[in-house]
């Protein structure tokens, strides 16, 4: 089990890449920690989400 | 020429918000990118409040559009919004250190040029441009205070928009969800709100309180 945004979810052995796609954001409007730390957005498609990691996904809208 | 001086302007601040405060307030560098509805109204309160240093950036030129929620006037039009907005600021503020940049942030300038500023605040409009400069900021320059914004538009609550703290230097606030694209209007009081939030959180992060 994993946390996205607080919320439980299972999808431990994704590839942050593959999570994105699987909860429907667009990676061109996100930002993303683990556990506290950004994932850098070259290494999405090799950064593989473990069991316990706390995922937060930060997605924008446009407005300002 | 200004109607009181440097020592009075400062005597002022600091009789209302205390000399410990002020102290701080005076010290402080923030990099306004993006001098809209968010950027302008951060701005006009971080300058009220004293902040010492300001670095404003923005590509654009003021427009018949902008009138209805950013702090520019009429007979500004179709001037840059970072030359216009470094003169209503020195109005408010006349001691203000102001850098004015009228470029347009990319991947590539950011490190350098945001370099200097402690606190950065994104106040941009478009959604790709936000993630833009919150992942350039977060990859390049982890020292650095962030404060950023999502969803201000349209008529819901006012009590909607929050602040959060995202992780330990990197702050968000807005509603999380009203989108332009949708079709939504934004209007002077709830983008000026999420503004205000923005302008807070730095002003706290200035005074040592970084809980959002």
């Amino acid at each position: 089990m994993i946390k996205v945004n607080g919320q439980e979810y299972a999808a431990e052995g994704l590839t942050v890449a593959e999570l994105l796609e699987r909860k429907g954001y667009d990676r061109t409007r996100v930002a993303v920690e683990l556990n506290e730390e950004i994932v850098f957005k070259a290494q999405y498609d090799q950064t593989v989400i473990k069991d316990g990691d706390s995922v937060e996904v930060v997605s924008f809208v446009g407005g300002g | 020429m200004a109607a009181i001086t440097k020592e009075e302007f400062r005597a002022a601040l600091a009789a209302r918000h205390g000399e410990e405060l002020q102290r701080k307030f005076d010290a402080a560098s923030v990099a306004i990118c993006g001098l809209g509805g968010l950027g302008s109204n951060v701005a006009v309160s971080l300058v009220r409040a004293g902040v010492g240093r300001l670095c404003i950036i923005d590509f654009d030129t003021v427009d018949t559009s902008n009138l209805n929620r950013q702090q520019y006037f009429p007979d500004q039009l179709g001037r840059p919004k970072a030359e216009a907005l470094r003169e209503n600021l020195l109005r408010i503020a006349p001691y203000c250190q102001i850098e004015a940049h009228a470029l347009r942030l990319t991947d590539e300038n950011i490190p350098e040029l945001l370099a200097p500023y402690p606190i950065i605040c994104e106040a941009f409009d478009r959604a790709d441009q936000k993630a833009m400069l919150v992942n350039r900021v977060l990859e390049t320059m982890p020292e650095k205070y962030l404060v950023a914004a999502s969803g201000m538009a349209g008529v819901s609550s006012a009590n909607e928009i929050q602040t959060r703290r995202v992780s330990k230097r990197f702050w968000l606030c807005g509603d999380g969800h009203s989108d332009v694209a949708e079709g939504l209007p934004l209007i002077s009081a709830r983008v000026a709100a999420c503004a205000a939030h923005e302008a807070h959180m730095i002003l706290r992060i200035i005074a040592g309180e970084l809980e959002a």
